[in-house]
């Protein structure tokens, strides 16, 4: 098969140039109007690009296959997804990530237009199939930049979820929900178990969620916030909400929200001064000063 | 056949859910309590669901319904000791059991019964027994 031949032939001829590749390769890199010299060290370069050819040479002898997902392929996917990973923290930019790979077409296709000069069908036909490879392996590098940027975000937005939803203790039997940020389904399932764990293991009968750092109350939010009002209430505790501000008074009249029976106040001052009242409870200034 | 105890204390019933419901026990309890109460003439009933962990929602209407017909039969009813994921549970089933008080423990409920049933004996203008 003719395919057959032109991948039999390139491993030899990347085998016998490979020197000179790796020297031509790391030059091209570091020519490039991408490359970042202060981002990562020559030597460092020398030595990713080294490890890839031999990595790269050793897929190619061992296979006649170009399918960059078999077991052959497995060390080079391996050596590009370290590199890619690294330079994800490292901050390169995805272009500059992709062109490791890519950078190696000129210095490739140049060997492989030495070696098969005399040949025009061999030459196109080497050099497409050599530019597929190259192509995908390139492609591969970039799902693995994307992949490594997605887990940094999801785990970050974990953080965000866990860190913003704190519930603190007010009083003896008064609890504080202080929320910060959107309420979307998560994070009031967050909230909401945060609360009632908060509500067995304190006993407190009062909580008050103060909603000062909730930029904008929608019909979905006031429905997450009425939903933890009432798991609350199923638990035997009494739920306010404060720290309404004008605009979102507004708002939820506007968009006809029904907040029930459940007791709103403007700041969480006043909240708290009801919760101090239902545990009949006074705060009075000590002694007049002169 | 299994039976939920309900335990009389002074003009109070006593219902302590040891076991998971299943929908025949739940009738059972249903009719048992508005018999007892008419017998005993109970004034209130305390339902500690601390030992419930799995709700659905014939459980959680059940749960709504004793309520009501304890009002009809003049009792109030305090369900005590719900536990978090059964309060997520039954809240996401849309089932907030409006009609009945709940309490975080046994003492909180007998607490909040004895002052209910105290506002209304005061509030209908008869004298407390």
């Amino acid at each position: 098969m003719e395919s057959n031949t032109t991948v039999a032939k390139l491993p030899e001829m990347v085998k016998k140039h490979q020197q000179n590749l790796l020297a031509t390769w790391v030059s091209h890199q570091l020519a490039s109007k991408h490359s970042r010299p202060g981002l990562i060290k020559e030597s460092e370069l020398r030595q990713q690009s080294q490890q890839f050819l031999s990595a790269f040479i050793q897929a190619l002898q061992n296979g006649a296959s170009f399918e960059i997902g078999s077991s052959t392929w497995a060390g080079v996917r391996d050596i590009l997804s370290q590199i890619s990973r690294s330079r994800a923290t490292q901050g390169f930019s995805p272009t500059e990530t992709a062109l490791f790979v890519f950078s190696l077409k000129q210095p490739l296709f140049s060997v492989i237009r030495q070696e098969l000069a005399l040949d025009g069908v061999a030459l196109a036909d080497q050099t497409w199939s050599t530019t597929l490879l190259l192509d995908e392996l390139g492609l591969y590098t970039m799902e693995v930049y994307q992949k490594g940027r997605e887990e940094f975000i999801s785990r970050q937005q974990q953080e965000l979820t866990e860190l913003s939803t704190p519930v603190v203790s007010l009083w003896e039997g008064v609890l504080a929900l202080p929320l910060i940020g959107t309420l979307d389904s998560s994070r009031t399932q967050v909230v909401m178990e945060n609360l009632l764990e908060q509500i067995v293991s304190t006993g407190a009968s009062l909580a008050i969620i103060d909603i000062t750092g909730v930029p904008t109350v929608d019909t979905l939010v006031a429905q997450h916030l009425l939903k933890t009002v009432a798991a609350a209430r199923l638990m035997g505790a009494d739920c306010i909400i404060s720290g309404i501000r004008p605009q979102i008074a507004q708002t939820i009249v506007h968009l006809g929200v029904e907040l029930g029976n459940v007791i709103t106040k403007a700041s969480l001052a006043d909240a708290f001064a009801v919760a101090l009242e239902r545990s009949g409870l006074m705060i009075t200034r000590a002694a007049s000063r002169p | 056949m299994e039976r939920i105890p309900i335990l009389k204390m002074g003009e109070y019933l006593l219902v302590t859910i040891q076991v998971d419901m299943h929908d025949q026990l739940a009738l059972t309890l249903q009719d048992d309590l508005t018999n007892r109460i008419v017998e005993t003439r109970a004034k209130g009933v305390l339902i500690d669901i601390s030992s419930l962990e799995i709700v659905d929602s014939f459980i959680g209407r059940m749960l709504g319904n004793i309520g009501a017909m304890s009002r009809i039969l003049d009792a109030e009813t305090v369900v005590v000791g719900m536990r978090p994921a059964v309060a997520i549970t039954l809240v996401e089933l849309g089932l907030s059991l409006k009609g009945v008080r709940t309490a975080l423990n046994v003492e909180k409920g007998m607490d909040l019964l004895r002052a209910q049933v105290a506002r209304k004996v005061s509030g209908n203008g008869r004298s407390p027994d």
